[in-house]
C-alpha cells in the first residue's frame, strides 16, 4: 500500500457541493505562558476536498493547529480562515458542530449509546432523535460496524470499533471538514491498518477537506494527499506530496524523520527470471514492479 | 410486639413525621451541593476553602448545632425548620466534597471532546458532566440519606417529633419495646431510602452496569 | 443575635467556671469519656484491623460491620443500653465504644492494605520476618491512615458524649439539657458553643497530627498540602449527633 501512496495520482477532485471548505492558516502563532512558543507564524493553504496530513513528533505544535480551526486553541497571533471567513467571526458552537473531529481516545461520550453518540451532533442541531438515530445506524455500517452494536455503549467496545464509532460521529452531521488528531494512535498496528484503509476507502467515496495529524510517517504517507513535516514549534521543515518528500527531502531532519536512509526505504530492482523484483536495502524482496 | 398492637397508629404517625423531616433535608441538600460542589471543582483555589469550610462545619456536633440554628435564623427552637435546616447544613457539608470529587472523577478528555463536537457549556454540563457525575454523586447521596434518616432521631430530644421520640418516650417510661420498635423503624426507613437510591442509580447510569458485561467478539467487515 | 450575648455572658460569669459543676470540670470529664472510648475502642479494634489488612482476609467482616454500625440511630443505641444497664456511666461507655470501633478498625484496615505489596515485598525478599513486616513496614507506612480512622472514631465520640448527659450527670452535655429542662436559652446556647468549640479544636489537632505523620513518610520537597490528598479516605458515614 505504501507502494500505492507513492504513485497514486493527485487528480484535484471536483467539489461535491457549493462550498469549497478551504481551510487556511495566516501567520498563526500560539504562546502558552511561560513556554516557548507551541507554534509561530505557521501558514498553510489546506485545499478543498483533500487530505494534508501533519506529521511531527511531540513539541511540534500540530494537535495546537488543528485545534486553532475549531477554536479549541485560539492562536496568539495570526489568523485561522474557512472559506476566507475568520473563524473567530463564527460562533464557537455552531463553528464546531460544522466540523467533523475525531480524537485519539474517540472522545466518546461514555453514558450515551453508540447510536446516540453518532447522532450528538444532529441531535444537537435539532433534528427529531427518531430520524437522527436512523441515520446514525447507516452511517454505523458505513464505518463498517454491525449496526447492532449501536446499543451499546461505548465501554463495551473494542479500541477499534470504538475508533470506528468515533468517524461516524464526525460524519454524522456531513461536515465539509474533518478534523483529525491522531485518530488511530491508541489502537494495535493491525487494528490501526484496518483504520486506515476504511478511511481512505470512506475519502474516495466522500471526498472531505480532511485534515490529521500524527506522528507516524508511514500513516501520514499513506493517508496524505499532501504532506506537511513540522519540527519543534510548529515550523514546516517541508511539504509536498508523500512522493516529493520521499523523493527529495528538503534537508537532513526531513531524511532523517521520514527515514530515507534507512534500508526498507532503499529499494532497488533485481532481475529475477525476467521479472523486476523490488529489494530493499537489506536484501529483503518487498514486491515485484507490474509489467 | 404487645406494645405495638396497641400504639401502631402513634408508630405510623411518627414514621410521616420523620420522613417529613428527613426527605426535605436530603433534597435540599442534594440541591445546594451540587452547584457548590460544581464550583468547588472549577475554582480549586475557592473550592479548597469551601471544602476547609464544609469539613469544619461537618466537626460541629448535630445537637449544640441544633441549639444554635434557632437563634441564627431566628426561628422557634421546637421547629420542624430548625430540624430541617440543621440536617440540610449536615447533609451540604458531607456532600460538597463528594460532589466536587463526582465533577473531577468526569474524565477531562470526554468533557472537551464534548466541547469540540459543539456542545455549548450549559449543555456540557447537562448533557455530560452531570450525569458522568451521577455514580460518584449518588455514592455521597446514599450516605447523607442514612445518616440524616438516623440524625432525625435526636430532634427528640429537644422535643420535635419522630420515630426519635419513641426512643426518649420508651427511655424515660422503661418500655424496652418501644425503644426497639424506634430502634428498628428508623432502621428500615433508613434501609428503605437507600433501596431507592440505588435503584435510582440503576434507571439513572445505565452505562456502568452494563459495561461489566462481556465484549461481543468485534465485527470487522474491511 | 441576643441570645449569643447571653450565653456569651453566661459563659463569663466566674460562678460557672467552679466545683463540680463548672465548666472545666465538664470539659475534663468530656475529655475523659472520650479518651476513655477511643482508647477501649483502640485496643479492640486496631489489633483486628492490622491482622485484616496484612492477610487481606475478612475484608467483608469490616463491611458489616461498618454497616452494621452506620444504619443504627446512636440515640437507639443509648437508650436500648440505658434501659439495660440503668442511669450512669456504663451505658454511655459502652456505646461510644461500639460508635468508635469501625472508625479505628476501617482505618488500620484500609491503612495497612494500602500499603505498596512491592515494598512489603521487597521487605520480605530482604530477610523480614512477618512480624517484622508488619511492625516495621507496614504499621509506620500506614500511620496517617490509621490517624485518620483515630481522628473519625474521636470526633464521632466527643460529638456522641454530649449525650452521656441524657443518662447520665456527666460531661458538657449536662448544660444542653439542663437548659433545655429549665428553659434556659443562655446556658443551653453556652453549652452548645462549649461542645462546637471542643470538636473544633480537636479536629484541628488531629487534622494537623495526620498532616505532620504523612509528611514523615512522603518525599520532604513534595508539597505538603497535597500529602494527604491521595489517603485513602475514612468514611465518616456515621451521623454524628
Amino acid at each position: 500500500m505504501r507502494f500505492g501512496s507513492l504513485y497514486r495520482l493527485t487528480v484535484t477532485v471536483l467539489p461535491m457541493s457549493g462550498e469549497v471548505a478551504v481551510i487556511e492558516f495566516e501567520s498563526v502563532s500560539k504562546t502558552y505562558p511561560g513556554h516557548a512558543a507551541a507554534v509561530a507564524e505557521f501558514s498553510l493553504v489546506v485545499p478543498s476536498h483533500r487530505s494534508v496530513v501533519l506529521v511531527g513528533s511531540s513539541g511540534s505544535g500540530k494537535s495546537t493547529l488543528l485545534r486553532t480551526v475549531n477554536r479549541m486553541v485560539e492562536p496568539t497571533s495570526g489568523r485561522v480562515l474557512i472559506d476566507g471567513e475568520d473563524v473567530r467571526e463564527r460562533d464557537p458552537v455552531a463553528l464546531r458542530r460544522s466540523i467533523g473531529y475525531v480524537l485519539q481516545h474517540g472522545g466518546l461520550l461514555p453514558h450515551r449509546s453508540v447510536l446516540d453518540n453518532i447522532a450528538t451532533v444532529p441531535v444537537l442541531n435539532g433534528i427529531a432523535k427518531r430520524e437522527a438515530r436512523t441515520a446514525a445506524s447507516e452511517l454505523l455500517e458505513r464505518v463498517g460496524l454491525d449496526p447492532k452494536l449501536g446499543r451499546r455503549y461505548p465501554g463495551q467496545l473494542s479500541g477499534g470499533q470504538q475508533q470506528r464509532v468515533g468517524v461516524a460521529r464526525a460524519l454524522a452531521a456531513d461536515p465539509e471538514i474533518l478534523l483529525m488528531d491522531e485518530p488511530f494512535g491508541a489502537v494495535d498496528p493491525i487494528m490501526r491498518r484496518d483504520l486506515q484503509e476504511e478511511l481512505l476507502r470512506l475519502q474516495a467515496e466522500l471526498h472531505k477537506t480532511i485534515l490529521f495529524v500524527t506522528h507516524d510517517v508511514d500513516e501520514a504517507f499513506l493517508l496524505g494527499d499532501e504532506v506537511v513535516v513540522l519540527r519543534e514549534g510548529g515550523v514546516i521543515a517541508q511539504r509536498g506530496t508523500p512522493a516529493e518528500i520521499l523523493g527529495a527531502p528538503a534537508d537532513d531532519f526531513v531524511r532523517d524523520f521520514v527515514g530515507a536512509d534507512r534500508a526498507e526505504r532503499e529499494l532497488s530492482i533485481m532481475d529475477i527470471d525476467g521479472r523486476a523484483v523490488a529489494v530493499d536495502g537489506s536484501g529483503r524482496p518487498v514486491g515485484v514492479l507490474a509489467p | 410486639m404487645n406494645w405495638l398492637t396497641l400504639n401502631w397508629p402513634q408508630v405510623i404517625e411518627l414514621t410521616r413525621d420523620h420522613l417529613l423531616l428527613s426527605a426535605p433535608a436530603i433534597v435540599l441538600s442534594v440541591l445546594l451541593a451540587v452547584p457548590i460542589g460544581r464550583l468547588a471543582h472549577r475554582r480549586p483555589r475557592l473550592g479548597g476553602a469551601v471544602l476547609g469550610a464544609a469539613g469544619l462545619l461537618y466537626a460541629i456536633p448535630a445537637l449544640p448545632l441544633l441549639i444554635i440554628i434557632p437563634v441564627l435564623f431566628g426561628i422557634p427552637l421546637r421547629s420542624p425548620a430548625t430540624m430541617i435546616i440543621a440536617l440540610t447544613v449536615y447533609g451540604l457539608a458531607l456532600l460538597v466534597r463528594t460532589a466536587a470529587d463526582a465533577f473531577g472523577s468526569v474524565d477531562p478528555r470526554v468533557r472537551e471532546a464534548a466541547v469540540a463536537v459543539g456542545h455549548s457549556p450549559l449543555g456540557v454540563f447537562w448533557r455530560v458532566d452531570l450525569p458522568l457525575a451521577v455514580p460518584v454523586l449518588l455514592a455521597g447521596v446514599r450516605v447523607v440519606a442514612v445518616s440524616t434518616v438516623s440524625l432525625v432521631t435526636i430532634g427528640a430530644l429537644i422535643g420535635v417529633p419522630s420515630l426519635g421520640t419513641l426512643l426518649t418516650d420508651g427511655f424515660q417510661r422503661g418500655i424496652p419495646a418501644e425503644v426497639a420498635t424506634g430502634v428498628i423503624a428508623t432502621m428500615a426507613l433508613a434501609l428503605l431510602f437507600d433501596a431507592l437510591l440505588i435503584a435510582a442509580g440503576r434507571a439513572l447510569t445505565p452505562w456502568t452496569a452494563k459495561r461489566r458485561e462481556r465484549l461481543l467478539p468485534r465485527a470487522e467487515t474491511t | 443575635m441576643n441570645l449569643f450575648l447571653d450565653a456569651l455572658a453566661w459563659l463569663a460569669d466566674p460562678a460557672h467556671w467552679t466545683g463540680p459543676g463548672g465548666v472545666p470540670t465538664r470539659v475534663l470529664q468530656h475529655l475523659a469519656i472520650t479518651f476513655a472510648a477511643v482508647t477501649a475502642a483502640a485496643v479492640l479494634a486496631f489489633p483486628a484491623g492490622v491482622l485484616i489488612g496484612h492477610t487481606r482476609k475478612g475484608a467483608g467482616l469490616v463491611g458489616a460491620i461498618a454497616g452494621a454500625a452506620r444504619a443504627i440511630p446512636t440515640l437507639g443505641l443509648l437508650t436500648l443500653l440505658g434501659l439495660a444497664l440503668g442511669i450512669g456511666l456504663g451505658a454511655p461507655l459502652l456505646a461510644l465504644i461500639v460508635l468508635a470501633v469501625p472508625s479505628v478498625l476501617a482505618g488500620a484496615y484500609a491503612g495497612v492494605q494500602n500499603v505498596d505489596p512491592e515494598v512489603t515485598g521487597a521487605a520480605r525478599a530482604i530477610g523480614m520476618s512477618p512480624r517484622q513486616v508488619v511492625f516495621q513496614v507496614e504499621i509506620p507506612l500506614a500511620a496517617p491512615v490509621i490517624i485518620g480512622g483515630l481522628r473519625a472514631a474521636v470526633l464521632q465520640v466527643v460529638a456522641t458524649a454530649t449525650l452521656a448527659a441524657y443518662t447520665a450527670d456527666f460531661g458538657l452535655g449536662r448544660y444542653l439539657f439542663s437548659g433545655l429542662k429549665s428553659r434556659d436559652y443562655a446556658e443551653m446556647l453556652a453549652g452548645a458553643l462549649l461542645v462546637a468549640a471542643l470538636a473544633l479544636l480537636l479536629e484541628l489537632l488531629l487534622a494537623a497530627a495526620q498532616r505532620i505523620a504523612a509528611q514523615r513518610i512522603t518525599a520532604p520537597a513534595e508539597d505538603t498540602a497535597e500529602d494527604t490528598a491521595d489517603l485513602p479516605e475514612i468514611p465518616r458515614e456515621k451521623e454524628r449527633v
